[in-house]
């Protein structure tokens, strides 16, 4: 459907004294806890591969210890691997010199930390103008570039301020203007949002939906919080200890949880508010009757449900074509699990 | 018994003839070396006299003005600028103008060297453990060891006079600021640098770009040290013929005249006051975009 931007191939990461003699161990199947026990060695990332479509979200969820944030690190080699290929465009990021991984920070790829990452002796201007600089474009044009990402993520007139005089919420949206001002075509994502409160988590999640609408950036996007990978993913992958343990998108996530792990964690989300019509369609070979889109969520289609003739309604997607039926029976069993 | 009571050290004989062995090879290496080395110091023996004579030649007035300008650009308090200016004034008033002048003519010079050469070296090392193993050792031993013991291989090299004090001086106050320096670029927050990196910065931008302005108010911190650690051994650079506030004090000494030790004691102590106070307040002006409000 759409072309993959970056790949990651049977990724590992070692952390320890040696980590190259142990790689050969854990590719013979040594465990995460006997790495541990036995030779002090810590299996950060265990054998990890994704393929990230361009132009889409792209969420890694797990909870902390996971090894998300060391594998968001390694797509533009914050974090040298110990094991495994990375392609960015078809590219060996690993075969990089240090000069080309520069350019490609500095071009390609750009990055939203947890903290902020901020640097608290540059106004709010030259912040975001911060990755332009580094590149060397001149300083009015830098100035102009930051001034119109200012304005996009709603600070204007916050030019001149200091990061420390700013609220978290604002600080971090200093932090999407900076990573956005470089015109990068990748955006990583770690945690950009964890450090705010609920309300202004929401409101930052609907920025960067808003702003994707238009820019279409492959964003790799790192949460703990399901309720936000499952509002932001289109793809959603699930680590934990290091290994991949799901990958699909939300409908897949909530309806076909892999193992016990991921069902406890989708066990608390509002199913209502996920679960679409186009994941319970069952095939029919013509439907007269009332239709509903694929992407309607079954809290806005239970009363048209109730409301049809037997209960049971047509499924279409965005061109009309017909996917299939629901009944009302389907949608309440889907929605308790 | 007798071994007990007494430690079993080397014999008279060879110990004399050791350290004969180094005078002499110390006095072999400063007759081969030593015009080298006054050729080498020679620019900033150039460059302190003429800051000296700069000095002294200016009308009293048009220092005083320098005086209290520079107070005002650096700690904007009207109460440091006329403290500062109302010191020189009464330092005037009891005839120590000019060997004030001559003292913060080396004091200038002095705090300039320490900048080029500290600040270098403390980025040097903050860039490797191992680097920071090896100068830290050496700092500390510029700092304890008695300046009189320093002093006997400068003079032997050099002489007396201005540059031997000169150097003694800088032996003394040089690790402050290395220190800072290094301590200042260790503490920069590693998230910041990490989104340095990730935005493609190279080393020298790192260093220039954030390293170095984050670590500013540790190293103007350092500067004060440094400054004040110079003002201190005046006294002991009167001993090797410079001039300055520090030549009456040592004939204060050596005579026991109170009032005159008093008087020259007091104005070095008012000049470490103005000092200390314009180059805090500039300090901290420094971090003003750390004075954050509204956060939550």
């Amino acid at each position: 459907m759409t072309e993959t931007k970056v790949s990651i191939k049977n990724l590992y990461k070692i952390f320890g004294k040696s980590p190259e003699k142990m790689l050969p161990l854990v590719q013979k199947g040594l465990s995460k806890s006997d790495l541990l026990d036995q030779h002090n060695h810590v299996l950060g990332i265990d054998n990890v591969s994704l393929e990230i479509p361009e132009k889409q979200i792209q969420v890694v969820m797990g909870l902390s210890g996971s090894g998300k944030s060391t594998l968001i690190r390694h797509i533009n080699r914050l974090i040298e691997p110990t094991g495994g290929e990375i392609l960015i465009d078809g590219e060996d990021v690993l075969a990089m010199s240090e000069t080309q991984l520069r350019e490609l920070r500095r071009k390609k790829t750009s990055m939203v930390f947890q903290k902020f990452g901020l640097l608290p002796h540059r106004r709010i201007g030259e912040n975001v103008a911060y990755g332009l600089n580094i590149q060397g474009v001149p300083d009015d044009e830098a100035t102009k570039r930051a001034r119109h990402w200012i304005d996009r993520v709603g600070l204007t007139g916050y030019e001149d301020h200091y990061p420390g005089q700013l609220s978290g919420g604002m600080q971090q949206r200093v932090g999407l203007a900076r990573a956005l001002a470089t015109d990068a075509e990748i955006l990583l994502m770690d945690e950009a949002f964890s450090a705010l409160d609920p309300l202004i988590r929401f409101d930052m999640q609907s920025i960067l939906l808003e702003l994707q609408e238009e820019l279409h950036k492959t964003i790799i996007f790192i949460t703990h919080d399901l309720d936000e990978a499952l509002r932001l993913g289109e793809n959603i992958a699930i680590l934990r200890d290091g290994s991949m343990i799901q990958q699909g998108d939300a409908q897949e996530i909530v309806l076909k949880p892999a193992d016990d792990y991921i069902a406890d964690f989708t066990k608390d989300i509002n199913r209502a508010k996920v679960i679409q019509l186009r994941a319970l369609a069952k095939p029919v070979a013509i439907f007269d009757g009332p239709t509903l889109r694929g992407a309607t969520v079954l809290d806005e289609a239970l009363s048209p449900l109730a409301q049809a003739p037997d209960q049971t309604v047509g499924v279409v997607n965005r061109a009309g074509e017909l996917l299939g039926a629901v009944t009302l029976t389907d949608a309440i069993e889907a929605l308790h699990g | 018994m007798e071994f007990l009571l007494e430690f079993p050290a080397l014999g008279r004989r060879t110990l004399s003839g050791m350290k004969q062995a180094v005078d002499e090879t110390f006095k072999a290496f400063s007759r081969t070396y030593g015009e080298a080395l006054e050729n080498f110091f020679d620019p900033l023996l150039q460059f302190l006299i003429w800051l000296e004579k700069l000095l002294l030649a200016a009308p009293w007035p048009i220092i005083l003005l320098i005086v209290g300008g520079l107070s005002w650009l650096g700690s904007r308090s009207w109460k440091v600028t006329i403290g500062a200016v109302a010191a020189f004034v009464v330092i005037g008033i009891f005839d120590m103008w000019e060997d004030t002048m001559a003292t913060l003519a080396i004091i200038s010079v002095a705090t300039l060297v320490c900048i080029v050469v500290g600040i270098p070296l403390g980025v040097l090392m903050s860039r490797s453990d191992r680097t920071q193993g090896i100068i830290t050792p050496i700092l500390d031993v510029m700092q304890t060891i008695p300046s009189f013991v320093y002093l006997i291989p400068v003079v032997m090299l050099l002489g007396i006079g201005k540059v031997p004090g000169l150097l003694a001086v800088c032996i003394y106050a040089l690790p402050p600021i290395v220190r800072l320096t290094n301590l200042g670029i260790r503490l920069v927050d590693k998230d910041v640098l990490e989104a340095a990196d990730a935005f493609g910065a190279s080393p020298r931008q790192k260093l220039l770009g954030v390293q170095v302005p984050l670590a500013l108010p540790n190293i103007f911190a350092g500067i004060n040290q440094t400054i004040m650690m110079a003002l201190s051994m005046v006294v002991i650079a009167s001993m090797i013929g410079v001039k300055g506030l520090g030549v009456p004090v040592l004939r204060a000494i050596s005579n026991q005249y109170l009032a005159l030790g008093l008087m020259n004691g007091l104005a070095i102590v008012a000049l470490a006051i103005i000092f200390d106070r314009v180059t805090q307040s500039y300090g901290k002006r420094l971090q003003a975009y750390r004075q954050g409000h509204g956060n939550d």
